[in-house]
């Protein structure tokens, strides 16, 4: 998202200054997006030059509040009808640095997947902490958040199960490889797949 | 290291093996965990990693191979079978994902129903029901019969059940099971509210969304507990993203 259809949103409600915008924002992510007042400003002279929003006279206190103009209704509509594309979001870097792991010589990605691991569970509790006191009504878009939050974390802790399970799986078969004890299911489930995958 | 009176559940060097010599399995090798009150320790790993294993031994549904398992200070190897039931009737509470809600039985008959096996009076068991009917959410349902009641509903009634009277130790196994995420998470709420009330709890689960609501997970594979979540740190911290 950028933070330039986020004060269009808010500019629909109706007309705001500079200050009045950034605490609204503030006030609709719960805080999890912090505006200096600079990019609020910054924005804003673009969507000027865009012509989606146009200044209204200073108030007596010296405070210019903007409205939003037919094009920027446009704009905004537009964006919410259009699925944010996952090829806009940035790199994975996590995904990146588990890759170059398992090919690093002295890498032991298991200790790299666990760290990982161990963290994000950490901030999945946090999450729900702040979750488990946010229930007045008005707090709603404040928990979606929080909830968009908890399920990408909640995604990464499961892709992180799953490539611990893989490397188990794939457990190399050469001299370094411990020999699956015996009785131990998840060291025979390792032989067997390390087998199937050398008859390939 | 000698346990301390706060200790609700003490798993000390515990062992659990199934079968022996060439076919033995080995459940859990070693695995110390200790639960205090107020406190909800959330487990988690793959399928056959003993997550299921530790919640029964832990209630004394099941006994170690090697290892001591102490409740509230007291060794459960040390008691004899029907002390056993008596501790598990009166001080421990198990939620699991198949209810066992026995079908003839009212809601509020189905939640006295450990009370009365324990020998209390069927007015004072009822009325602690209805207590532990109104903490769940259910005041007016106690009259209606399982099948006229909803999948959360039911869970919410077997949940009374298991924190109905004076447990202290809380044993949840997937109990959130095929509930839709917002009656699945009501559910959460309602085991964190207990557990907050001073009960310990153990919730074995395989979804991190609803281990966030322990104040730590430990992870198991094969037997071994492999990892444990560090300390929560501060709100500020989590949203500034600077822990990560």
């Amino acid at each position: 998202m950028s933070i330039r259809h986020g004060l269009l949103a808010l500019l629909e409600r109706g007309q705001m200054y500079g200050y009045q915008l950034r605490a609204a924002f503030e006030e609709s992510t719960g805080s999890t997006w912090p505006l200096n007042i600079g990019q609020v400003y910054t924005t804003l002279s673009r969507l000027e030059r865009d012509g989606l929003v146009r200044p209204l006279p200073e108030s007596e206190a010296g405070q210019r509040p903007y409205e939003i103009t037919d094009a920027g209704r446009a704009d905004l509509a537009l964006w919410f009808a259009t699925p944010i594309s996952r090829t806009d979001r940035p790199r994975d870097e996590l995904a990146i640095k588990l890759a170059l792991a398992l090919t690093t010589p002295g890498v032991d990605v298991r200790n790299v997947v666990q760290a990982q691991r161990s963290a994000t569970m950490r901030a999945l509790q946090e999450l729900t902490r702040l979750k488990y006191g946010s229930n007045r009504p008005e707090d709603l878009p404040w928990r979606l958040v929080l909830d968009s939050m908890v399920f990408q974390a909640e995604a990464e802790v499961r892709w992180l199960d799953h490539c611990e399970t893989s490397l188990v799986r794939h457990r190399p078969t050469g001299p370094a490889a411990p020999a699956p004890r015996p009785g131990d299911a998840d060291a025979g489930d390792a032989a067997r797949w390390a087998g199937e995958e050398a008859r390939r | 290291m000698s346990g301390s009176d706060d200790e609700v559940l003490d798993l000390r060097a515990v062992h659990r093996t199934h079968g022996t010599g060439p076919a033995v399995v080995h459940a859990l090798r070693g695995v110390s965990l200790v639960v205090r009150p107020g406190e909800l320790v959330a487990v988690m790993g793959p399928s056959g990693s003993g997550k299921s294993t530790l919640l029964a031994l832990a209630g004394g549904l099941d006994r170690p191979s090697r290892g001591e398992v102490r409740v509230e200070g007291q060794p459960l190897a040390a008691l004899d079978r029907r002390g056993l039931a008596q501790l598990r009737r009166r001080r421990i509470g198990y939620i699991f994902q198949q209810l066992n809600l026995l079908g003839s039985l009212s809601a509020l008959e189905n939640v006295a129903l450990p009370l009365e096996l324990d020998g209390t009076s069927g007015r004072r068991a009822r009325a602690l029901a209805r207590a532990a009917l109104t903490e769940v959410g259910l005041p007016a349902l106690g009259d209606r019969f399982p099948d006229q009641l909803s999948g959360g509903q039911q869970q919410r009634v077997a949940i009374a059940r298991a924190l109905v009277g004076e447990r202290r130790l809380v044993l949840a196994d997937e109990p959130t099971g095929a509930l839709d995420s917002q009656t699945g998470e009501a559910i959460l709420h309602l085991l964190r509210r207990r557990i907050d009330a001073g009960a310990a709890g153990v919730l074995v689960t395989h979804e991190a969304r609803h281990a966030g609501w322990a104040d730590r997970v430990v992870f198991l594979r094969d037997g071994v507990l492999v990892d444990t979540t560090a300390p929560l740190g501060s709100v500020e911290q989590l949203l500034s993203g600077s822990d990560r």
